[in-house]
């Protein structure tokens, strides 16, 4: 999806008011939800989310009809003295995944969080549907604003809604988990405030389409890149500033674990697009954005091998989150071409904005069916899953399907958005990055097949379940595990056909069973016991070097996450930026 | 004879010293102590600076009620601290996180020397349209008239806030009365000021919120003050703070954002946008919007510094 | 040098003590402290910034300043609510540390 074009000057367009409307209605939903007490709050939501869901396509449509951005200038002020909301193919996409996750999350958890019937208001389920509709809120307007400052009070308000979220059921470690994640997403968005009065102090404005034509590179526009990057990237959790992340959505409900992973990380990733793409693309150079995709590569590795290292299934999705999300990051530099000219609006956003949204509905997916079992079960051990396939087949075929997503098996969006990357790999000469993509799938392969193959094992004694779960609940995480399966198909209009081949040809079948062997071995050789029995071929010394190296990852990763540790990687990660700013720009 | 640049200088070395020192120093009611102490000196650096606004909202939010917020929370936490202080990094963090820290420092201060000369303003173009709001103070019409979206996401940045920090309520106080419960003095000198500051602060507050409209001052600074009026008087025993569950509780809390919206949304058939002003009414709606802002934002600073439900009913 | 440039600087050191001690101290509450100080050097160098654009009678550019504004309150309820957070963990564990000493139980549901 090309950059649409703007009108310069600007005025407010036929369709903007629908971004009033985006923008205002979870708020309004938050303060009805809030006045008009407990039980209430999950009608609201129900209420709210679907009109949400129609106005993000109509945005949409708008968007298509009018091939124009659509602005709305809010007071009738013009910037740079007044604010302008703005939705270009980027908003609308995110808009409308949002909207698609959280119907799906409203749905599977209405039972969870239902008020009790002898109480007019009870903490959490209050509490749950009020944040759902306070999230919405803050992302809508992260989507929508155009202006640098208004987007810091969007990602505060992000944060607001986000780490309740996380602390929701009140143990010890999970207040824990929420303060850590507080502390750094506020370290965070501080340095992308100062970030941002330094672009004012140089350009006099922070309205995102005149600082584009403003910004000149220089020493004020790298420090300021360099920080509100880091900013962003601490508030993302990208390696190696995850050290929040695994215990805040493994310890928060199943359904709030879906929207911390599906939709609050993305909100500070759509800001370093903006940054990156419509801020400041003349100032972003070569150098750093092999950084940031170095950092992505890196998360990916790391990440997915401390999830084949996890005993708990939900621990194991988190850890799969940091890695998904190192994913993210290869668009960067994949945005510039071969002579290091970019970041350009071409397939590599294209290819990056199909990832976010494949992994937002194949991780809510996930996280929904690892919820699931751990409430049938009781636990989650991933040791003590063996018969779970025959007691919650539709479960299973959720993440397993979630797990197919996000490797990229044909024809999910994952899929796509590696061929669309690849492809502007190829074009830029950028073959390394060709390595990346490729092995990742066997990265994420690896935990996928550890999970499978601990639920599909057979059960001498039959499968004690705790309790019943809601078959509507399954329902919803299989129908998003599938729509990210499926997705290449839906984003066909827009991108060429060829890019999409048959799920059975034999170069597909092939790279398929290549990943999966790959995947199994990682699986048998690094995870915490050999799951996979007889699979696992290469026993004594191979077994125990990988299980060393196994351990070495985890050791590693329990010390990069430290609070000390962590930001100190985040002071370097600044510096290095900074000089990766200064002296990256290739010679031509 | 310029005093003026021994008075900034001798400013920003007073304020530098406090600030190290808030670092530094082993005890953490110290610290704060010393953090309520910086940001009155910081409300002075902004009057130098010519920010008066800015120097009556530090000094009320920044110094006054954090400072408030803190201290509670440094006695609270006070059993703790050689506990955690035993987890100190060893030298050699220090070092690289001083060197570091210094780096960032020494970057910004590059930037700050070298920034470009004419400064780029928005001042002749909010000079130009200040007319048509009626107002007299810039800031103001800043920050409800040209970027009002800003100032209603922040309204609500405070309601999420406060509905995060209640969901920090134990399952069986949810809804109940937060913090605890302040014994009367009747003969006390805290219920003294609390019978007697109020009625003044509520004036003042009035005032300052009337007069926000042509001169420095303005809802948040007239809100924060009436918050501190209230948690005066409930700190001295002479109130106590309402139930949370209640339902006027919560209307207060939404009214200013409410009646923001119900304007904006009334700025469409009338005056073409969304929280735009109809040519002339632009003064009132802006007043009425800050009035009801002002109380919202009074309740919900106070309840910011009280924090989640801690007990139910009478006790 | 100018004030305004003294009290840049000023907002420039500010923020790095604050880094600094955010890094450094092991307690919750002051590495709240420290952010708050990080924000206030921010915001100094906002009111720099505003100062710097004085012009028609204004003693600054009001844009700036309303923003400080804005960043004040926004910096307060960021306190209120990690303050709460950290005194309610400290009810509910008996400790005010950020460090774990195991990896935390996944929840119900």
């Amino acid at each position: 999806m090309s950059a649409l074009a703007t009108l310069i000057p600007e005025t407010t367009t036929a369709g903007g008011f629908l971004l009033v409307l985006a923008l205002v209605l979870p708020l309004a939903g938050v303060f009805a939800a809030l006045i008009l007490g407990g039980c209430n709050a999950r009608r609201v939501a129900m209420l709210t989310i679907p009109l949400g869901l129609a106005l993000a396509v109509a945005i949409g449509v708008e968007l298509v009809q009018t091939g124009q951005t659509v602005i709305y200038l809010l007071g009738g002020w013009a910037p740079p003295l007044g604010i302008a909301l703005r939705a270009d193919g980027l908003s609308a996409a995110m808009l409308l995944t949002t909207t698609v996750v959280l119907l799906g999350v409203a749905l599977f958890a209405r039972d969870d969080f239902e008020t009790p019937e002898n109480l007019r208001e009870a903490r959490a389920p209050f509490m749950f549907w009020t944040l759902l509709m306070a999230v919405w809120g803050a992302l809508n307007a992260v989507f929508l604003a155009g202006d640098l400052f208004t987007l810091y009070v969007a990602l505060e308000l992000l944060t607001f809604a986000g780490v309740p979220l996380v602390s929701l059921e009140g143990h010890s470690e999970t207040l824990r988990a929420a303060l850590r994640y507080l502390l750094f997403a506020l370290l965070g968005s501080v340095l992308y405030m100062l970030g941002a009065v330094l672009l004012y102090g140089a350009y006099g404005t922070l309205d995102i389409a005149i600082l584009a034509e403003r910004v000149r590179p220089g020493m004020l526009c790298f420090a300021a890149g360099a920080l509100m990057t880091v900013g962003l990237l601490a508030k993302t959790a990208l390696f190696p500033l995850h050290l929040w992340l695994p215990p805040a959505h493994a310890g928060a409900p199943a359904a709030a674990s879906a929207v911390l992973s599906a939709l609050v990380v993305k909100g500070s990733w759509f800001l370093v697009v903006r940054l990156w793409f419509d801020v400041m693309p003349g100032v972003v150079t070569f150098s750093a954005a092999q950084l940031l995709g170095g950092l992505g590569s890196a998360a990916i590795v790391v990440g997915s091998v401390v999830a084949l290292r996890q005993e708990r299934l939900k621990l194991l999705v988190a850890y799969s989150t940091m890695a998904q999300i190192g994913y993210l990051f290869l668009m960067f530099p994949l945005a510039f071409d071969v002579s290091g000219n970019g970041p350009v609006h071409g397939f590599a956003l294209a290819g990056g904005l199909l990832q976010v949204i494949s992994h937002a509905t194949a991780k809510a997916g996930m996280f929904m069916a690892a919820g699931l079992i751990y409430a049938a079960l009781g636990h989650d051990r991933i040791a003590d899953l063996a018969g779970v396939a025959r007691a919650m087949p539709i479960t299973v075929l959720a993440f397993a399907l979630a797990g197919l997503a996000l490797m990229g098996v044909v024809p999910s969006g994952a899929y796509l958005a590696k061929k669309l990357l690849l492809d502007a790999a190829d074009g830029s000469g950028q073959w390394w990055w060709t390595i990346v993509l490729q092995g990742g799938a066997v990265f994420t392969a690896g935990y996928v097949v550890l999970v499978l193959a601990s639920v599909l094992r057979r059960r001498s004694d039959p499968l004690l379940l705790v309790s019943r779960v809601s078959r509507l609940s399954e329902l919803v995480a299989l129908a998003l595990s599938a729509g990210s399966l499926l997705l290449a198909l839906a984003a066909l209009g827009p991108v060429p056909g060829e890019f999409v081949s048959s799920p059975f040809a034999p170069k597909e079948m092939g790279v398929l069973l290549v990943v999966f062997l790959g995947g199994s071995l990682l699986a048998s050789g690094l995870s915490r016991r050999s799951l996979l029995g007889a699979a696992g071929a290469n026993a004594g010394v191979m077994r125990r070097i990988a299980a060393g190296v196994g351990e070495s990852f985890e050791l590693a990763d329990g010390v990069i996450r430290r609070w000390q540790f962590a930001s100190i990687s985040l002071l370097m990660l600044a510096i290095l930026f900074g000089g990766a700013l200064v002296w990256g720009a290739p010679p031509s | 004879m310029n005093m003026a640049p021994l008075v900034d200088g001798s400013l920003v070395v007073l304020i530098l010293a406090v600030a190290i020192w808030t670092i530094a120093v082993r005890d953490s009611f110290a610290a704060v102590v010393g953090y309520a102490i910086y940001g009155l000196m910081l409300a002075l650096a902004w009057v130098r600076l010519a920010a008066i606004d800015a120097a009556l909202t530090e000094a009320a939010i920044g110094g006054g009620l954090t400072g408030v917020l803190l201290i509670r929370a440094a006695v609270r936490l006070r059993p703790t601290e050689s506990v955690v202080a035993g987890d100190s990094p060893a030298w050699f963090v220090k070092a690289l996180a001083a060197v570091l820290a210094g780096a960032v420092s020494l970057a910004l201060a590059v930037v700050v020397l070298t920034l470009p000369e004419p400064a780029p303003t928005l001042a002749p173009q909010v000079a130009e349209h200040i007319a048509s709001t009626g107002l007299g103070n810039a800031v103001t019409a800043v920050l409800l008239a040209f970027r009002a979206t800003d100032t209603l996401l922040e309204a609500v940045v405070l309601v999420f806030a406060l509905i995060a920090v209640w969901s920090l309520a134990p399952d069986r106080f949810w809804g109940g009365r937060p913090g605890q419960h302040y014994h009367l003095e009747a003969n006390g000198m805290l219920a003294y000021l609390a019978r007697l500051l109020p009625p003044l602060g509520i004036v003042v507050a009035i005032y300052v919120f009337w007069v926000g409209a042509d001169l420095p001052g303005g809802k948040f600074q007239a809100g924060t003050l009436l918050a501190a009026m209230w948690l005066l008087a409930i700190m001295a025993g002479l109130t106590d703070v309402p139930e949370v569950r209640l339902v006027w509780v919560r209307i207060a809390l939404v009214t200013g954002s409410a009646v923001f919206l119900v304007i904006g949304f009334a700025g469409v058939p009338f005056a073409g946008a969304f929280l735009a002003y109809p040519e002339g009414y632009a003064k009132p709606l802006i007043l009425i919007i800050e009035a009801a802002s002002m109380l919202s934002i009074a309740v919900t600073l106070a309840l910011l510094v009280l924090g989640p439900p801690e007990r139910r009913g009478q006790s | 040098m100018s004030a305004t440039t003294l009290f840049g600087l000023c907002g420039a050191l500010l923020v790095g003590v604050g880094i600094y001690g955010l890094v450094v101290n092991p307690q919750p509450l002051r590495k709240i402290l420290s952010f708050n100080l990080i924000g206030s050097g921010v915001f100094l160098l906002f009111g720099v910034v505003a100062r710097r654009g004085a012009a028609l009678g204004m003693g600054g550019d009001p844009v700036p300043q309303a923003l400080v504004i804005t960043g004040i309150v926004v910096a307060f309820s960021a306190t209120a609510l990690a303050v709460a957070l950290l005194l309610r963990l400290h009810d509910v564990s008996g400790t005010a540390s950020l460090t774990t000493k195991e990896s935390p139980e996944p929840s119900d549901t």
